[in-house]
């Protein structure tokens, strides 16, 4: 395993030495065993790089993941371009290759197991990602072949050259801490997916089983972005470099709230945060469609959106509680239970966090504070 | 900030020992002491794995015998594949470890079986299968070990939103829900099962033709459930509940506050809440203390202001009780009211009637609070009396009043799975 290490590190720096330009490559029927292979970002010198034409982009309010950091990128193939769509994923050509590289800030000196709670970095302005004090954890690629999305997580060395296919997922166990200081550090179990379970969120709908991606989609992409060109709105500047067709100027396209922005409303902000952390599965065809619970932003207020809704199949999950959501009464509601728990039994989502979101349940407990009503039982 | 260093660099050094002695979650088995045989073990969990995310359509997975380890959920997406173990006693996989998935097998995937082994202890639910088409769990046990606690996962065997299910001769403990949860789903067979220290045993929810002999329904909160919930896609009807064992189901409500079992009173026999068109026939029911059937709308169970979908529909209607063979029971009641209930009605050593109804009748449908034609309550079961303890107004006229419900209604036809 040693030399197989060295062995790749040797490859990883002889591409890294040569002077050949690495170009991006969809894989039609091969999952590659490197996420090299894929030639959308490389290590080049102490940085990940992203290859010519290979876009970066984010969401306006993204799915909480451990507070690792992500850095999303898109890749069509020359001459080919997504069409726009309002209320669903983008349309993607065959042989887009989406890519998301989760990592950490580490303080400084040797990688020691500790990773800091730090703000996320405003979008990409050296189209790149300096390596300095950074821990990549793992790259999940979605391809779009013929026969739909496939979605494979590659999982990085520690000489952090090359990240490896593991389609049957790993635990990494790190240590968050805030700052040097190592006050308030938390171990944590970070859940690399196997790929079954990679569809367990974007399967999202749960009859057809189709994997599709699902931050992609105009109203979460509908916002600005640092490129190193400069800031602009991420919908225009697609449509300008091409991959991007159909779209109405962004004020026409929906738009989700960014949920730290506190100059939109507490319900933009909430329903925002709750579309991107809970509706990929608590959808109406999707596989939370058993609870009855539906999150997406265009779903109307009542039962359906938890308000006074009594739980199926929640379980230790209600935390003694009655109803998911009790208006003016976020204590007793079983969502922020359920969002504060970090027990595998009860807590929402079911996957891809092994943390709680704080600032998230702060967000939700302000949502429910605001929404009007004295209960849900009527009196008798 | 030397000093620090060096401490970070201690604290690191331990955790990257725990993180090598974690490396995968095989190393965490607790199997036995010969270390060869430990060691296969331990590759088959990894390998489990692999063969999950690798199946092809029409593979039949074996699990020799063994005791397999496992720290997060598996999962399976492929179609016509079966798992298949050694004996329920001889394959267990073991979730105790669990730190991340809310399930121990989920399963996502048309014409699958599993049979022959048992899950124990997982987190959530044991075995989880979501809008499946042909299930079929066969030989299976889950369990949690110890004694029935809260913390317990909520369900054992949980097809969801399922067309065609067949359960048989399966064995469900400890859930702090239902130990065999049949919810939302069409087409269903559940036979020959046992079913204990559940705070539910077995219960059909929101599911559209179901069959359920021929089980063992024993030491639970309540025996057999058959439920209707609110804000839910779809509202079941239509099931048979006959030729099973139901009695002593006596254990306290270990359920969570919150969840619809929680209600449940423990020493309930066969329980319909809200559900329309059940036939409760040729059953042995016996010694459940609250009481042998209950008959009641989901308003009865705490929620009388509830919010729910306007097309809800919370009376239990088409209920046919019939030659079940009927003992004991009814004696201690659980809850104070009930218990308040059953002492002045019928004193200290006196017991409930085999038959609660808790009174609720639609008005707007029957303006005289009375049921008429197919949507009536019938009681065609010997001397089995009913009590409507009058739940409608605060229990203020309860009275034992089987005569409006001598009737019969027309037999249900039988589920035909064709799997």
């Amino acid at each position: 395993m040693k030399r197989f290490g060295s062995l790749l590190a040797l490859i990883a720096g002889l591409s890294a030495c040569s002077s050949e330009q690495v170009v991006p490559v969809f894989h039609a029927d091969t999952n590659p065993e490197t996420l090299s292979a894929w030639g959308q970002v490389t290590i080049n010198g102490g940085a990940l790089d992203l290859s010519e034409g290979v876009m970066p982009y984010d969401l306006n309010t993204p799915l909480f993941s451990d507070y690792a950091h992500k850095l999303r990128t898109v890749w069509m193939p020359d001459g080919t371009k997504a069409t726009y769509r309002e209320g669903e994923v983008l349309d993607f050509p065959v042989g887009t290759v989406i890519t998301k590289t989760f990592y950490y800030d580490t303080p400084e000196g040797p990688f020691d197991g500790l990773v800091l709670k730090s703000a996320t970095p405003d979008g990409l302005p050296d189209n790149q990602l300096g390596l300095e004090n950074v821990r990549l954890i793992e790259t999940r690629v979605l391809a779009r072949r013929e026969s739909g999305w496939i979605a494979l997580p590659y999982v990085w060395n520690d000489e952090q050259t090359e990240a490896v296919l593991q389609r049957t997922g790993e635990i990494k166990r790190l240590t968050l801490v805030k700052d040097e200081t190592m006050e308030e550090a938390t171990e944590f179990a970070y859940l690399v997916p196997d790929v079954n379970q990679c569809a367990g969120c974007h399967a999202t709908n749960a009859t057809t089983r189709a994997i599709q991606p699902i931050g992609p989609k105009a109203r979460h992409l509908n916002g600005a972005f640092t490129y190193d060109t400069g800031t602009e709105n991420q919908l225009a500047h697609w449509q300008t470099a091409g991959i991007l067709t159909g779209a109405p100027a962004p004020h026409m396209a929906p738009r989700n709230a960014v949920w730290t922005d506190t100059s939109e409303s507490i319900d933009r902000r909430a329903r925002a945060y709750l579309d991107a952390n809970c509706a990929h599965c608590h959808n109406t065809v999707g596989a939370a469609d058993t609870s009855g619970l539906h999150l997406e932003p265009d779903d109307p207020y009542g039962p359906n959106l938890g308000i006074c809704k009594t739980p199926i199949a929640a379980g230790t999950g209600t935390g003694g509680r009655h109803f998911d959501i009790v208006p003016g009464d976020p204590d007793a509601s079983i969502f922020t239970y359920r969002m504060a728990s970090t027990n595998p039994a009860e807590m929402m989502p079911e996957l891809g966090r092994s943390l709680a979101h704080d600032e998230g349940v702060d967000l939700i407990v302000e949502w429910i504070e605001s929404l009007e009503g004295g209960g849900c039982l009527s009196d008798l | 900030m030397l000093t620090l260093r060096t401490s970070t660099i201690a604290l690191a050094s331990a955790l990257m020992l725990v993180a090598c002695g974690q490396k995968t979650e095989t190393d965490a088995h607790t199997a036995p002491v010969d270390s060869a045989a430990a060691e296969a073990v331990a590759d088959y969990a990894a390998t489990l794995r692999s063969q999950l995310l690798d199946a092809q359509p029409g593979d039949v997975i074996e699990i020799p015998a063994g005791n397999y380890s496992f720290d997060r959920s598996l999962s399976l997406s492929v179609d016509n594949v079966t798992i298949r173990g050694a004996g329920m006693d001889e394959t267990i996989l073991s979730f105790k470890g669990q730190v991340a998935g809310a399930e121990g097998l989920l399963v996502t995937a048309d014409n699958f079986t599993i049979e022959n082994l048992a899950i124990e202890d997982t987190k959530g639910d044991a075995l989880k299968i979501n809008e499946c088409k042909n299930v079929i769990i066969r030989g299976v046990r889950t369990a949690w070990t110890g004694e029935p606690k809260t913390s317990n996962g909520a369900y054992g065997m949980y097809p969801v939103q399922c067309e065609n299910v067949l359960i048989e001769d399966s064995v469900a403990i400890g859930a702090s829900d239902a130990g065999i949860y049949v919810g939302q789903s069409q087409n269903i067979i559940v036979r020959r099962n046992r079913v204990e220290y559940n705070v539910a045993g077995l219960e059909i929810e929101n599911s559209i033709g179901a069959d359920v002999y021929e089980n063992i329904a024993t030491n639970n909160t309540g025996g057999i459930l058959v439920f209707n919930m609110p804000n839910l896609p779809q509202p079941g009807h239509t099931t048979r509940v006959y030729n099973n064992d139901v009695y002593e189901n006596n254990t306290r409500n270990f359920g969570h506050p919150g969840t619809p079992v929680a209600s449940v009173p423990a020493g309930s026999g066969i329980v319909v809440n809200s559900n329309d068109k059940v036939e409760i026939f040729d059953n042995r029911i016996a010694d459940n203390k609250t009481a042998n059937i209950i008959i009641s709308s989901v308003y009865s169970t705490g929620y009388e202001g509830l919010s729910t979908q306007d097309d809800f529909d919370p009376y239990p209607e088409g209920i046919f009780v019939h030659g079940n063979e009927l003992s004991g029971g009814g004696n201690a009641p659980d809850g104070m009211e009930l218990k308040a209930l059953k002492t002045l009605m019928f004193g200290l050593n006196g017991s409930f009637p085999d038959v609660l109804w808790d009174g609720y009748v639609n008005t707007e449908k029957f303006p005289d609070g009375v049921l008429t034609g197919d949507d009536r309550i019938c009681i065609d079961n010997g001397d089995a009396e009913v009590l409507n303890v009058d739940m409608p107004n605060g229990n203020d006229n309860p009275v034992v009043d089987t005569a409006p419900h001598q009737c019969t209604l027309e037999r249900l036809p039988a589920v035909n799975l064709d799997i």
